[in-house]
């Protein structure tokens, strides 16, 4: 009946965790009435529960969740695409140009195999397959930009609480930046200089995403650059 | 050195004792492109373990409607032993490869991820006995790496008889010229064996012998999987302490 780790302390597959009665949050499971580890991460002891933090976890998509992907294939009526996810998403004529499907359309005029898009993922089918859409704002293919990959466990890191952290290297390096939950991040600069400080800085964010004091050392790195380019 | 002159030392062939395991070593996330990875070195093994997944199942045919299906692929490198060996998939490749596969699948959340597939391949750049314990102690770290949620890690370890005594972690030599070999992998925290295979004849004492010392060779390996995880992991802990 207690708990067998210190609070945040790293755990791997298996470590039990807790013994007796107690909630199962994320990445636990119970086992003959003790709770172990499923992922690798950092156990944290909250009330009547046991969850951990896990440092590595493939991309879970949730309706709402905001993707970049890219279209592998064309079927009748939809469009296959490649979210890094367990299975791929589809994105149906209707959710793409606002309009019913008719054969006569042709697909690949509006978007074809390789081009990249930015997507909500509206709905799950009962195999639970991820629907997008591209309608709505800010949403449709990509023409231009930098596409670069974070570990989708990192992405709240990058983000910041809410979005104090993208809002900061928006403004201090004048890029757009749009971050898919899948962990496939878009960076839009005027120069390809602007776009590369962008992806140190994603690097860095990378490498030190759970030491405390992100933010702040974020900050000084973006000066940092900033004098460099002057 | 002949057979004889093994016979007469107490000591094996490569100068170790007999419940002494090689040196073993593991590295996780050498490999940029994959989800995870390891690498181990087992005394003169070296292998590579990158890990896929969950992905789409391709063919689709394959794909099971309520589970996830790993898939395991054991190859050895044409370089990997003397003489050359073919490229070419064998016939002991695919078995190990069925065997790799049977010994992780109970340590994986498989059914969390239905019609999908985990994709983990084995790449043997130099064998010298044990490949497919080794090749499974690699798998398991490359799979955690991958985050893949599992319910232990899977250790892999063998014993065998030689010149009529039982020992743990049997080199290249001691496979071929031995009596028996007995390869098991198990997951230590559960206390579950999910691979046992052996190669030889042995009464039954001694094969419970050889069971329990694998299996004590299995615990030793762990040890050494947690240090290879808390080495990339661990930093990260301690920061957060702070």
């Amino acid at each position: 009946m207690s708990a067998l780790f210190e609070n945040r302390a790293l755990v791997v597959p298996g470590d039990v965790l807790y013994e007796g009665k107690i909630k199962t949050g994320d990445n636990t499971y119970r086992i003959q009435g003790k709770v172990s580890a499923t992922r690798v991460g950092l156990v944290e002891y909250g009330k009547g529960m046991v969850s951990v933090i896990a440092l590595e976890a493939g991309f879970n998509p949730l309706v709402g969740d905001l993707v970049v992907g890219e279209v592998i294939d064309i079927e009748l009526g939809q469009w296959v695409v490649d979210i890094d996810a367990p299975s791929s998403a589809i994105l149906n004529v209707p959710d793409a140009i606002d309009a019913p499907f008719r054969t006569d359309i042709a697909m690949p005029e509006i978007l074809d195999i390789g081009e990249t898009i930015m997507a909500k993922i509206v709905d799950m089918d009962r195999s639970r397959t991820p629907i997008l859409s591209i309608l709505g704002r800010g949403l449709g293919k990509v023409e231009e930009g930098f596409i670069i990959r974070l570990t989708p466990s990192k992405i709240p890191r990058l983000i910041g609480k809410k979005g104090s952290m993208v809002n900061m290297i928006i403004k201090e390096t004048g890029c757009n930046i749009v971050i898919g939950q899948n962990g496939r991040i878009l960076i839009q600069g005027k120069t390809r200089e602007q776009e590369m400080n962008v992806v140190r800085v994603i690097e860095k964010i990378e490498r030190e995403a759970h030491i405390s004091g992100l933010t702040n050392r974020v900050q000084e790195y973006l000066k940092q650059l900033k004098e460099e380019s002057k | 050195m002949s057979r004889r002159k093994v016979k007469n030392q107490s000591k094996r062939y490569d100068g170790r004792e007999p419940k002494e395991l090689r040196p073993i070593r593991i590295e996780s996330g050498v490999l940029p492109n994959a989800d995870g990875s390891a690498y181990i070195e087992m005394g003169r093994n070296k292998i590579v373990v990158g890990v896929f997944g969950p992905r789409e199942m391709h063919p689709k045919r394959l794909a099971m409607p309520n589970t996830a299906t790993l898939r395991c692929r054991y190859h050895m490198a044409p370089f990997s032993v003397d003489p050359r060996r073919s490229p070419a998939p064998s016939r002991r490749d695919n078995e190990i490869s069925m065997v790799m596969r049977y010994a992780l699948e109970p340590a994986i959340f498989l059914e969390r991820y239905p019609r999908s597939a985990i994709d983990v391949y084995a790449e043997i750049l130099e064998a010298d006995g044990g490949t497919r314990t080794a090749s499974i102690n690699a798998a398991t770290v490359a799979l955690v790496d991958a985050g893949i949620p599992m319910r232990d890690l899977v250790s892999s370890c063998a014993a065998g008889k030689i010149d009529d005594k039982i020992i743990l972690d049997l080199g290249d030599y001691e496979d071929k010229e031995g009596q028996a070999d007995v390869p098991v992998a198990y997951m230590p925290k559960l206390g579950k064996v999910t691979l046992l295979q052996m190669d030889g004849v042995l009464p039954p004492d001694e094969f419970e012998q050889c069971v329990s010392l694998a299996i004590e060779g299995c615990n030793q390996i762990y040890q050494v999987q947690l240090e290879a995880l808390k080495k990339k992991y661990g930093v990260v802990a301690e920061e957060v302490k702070e």
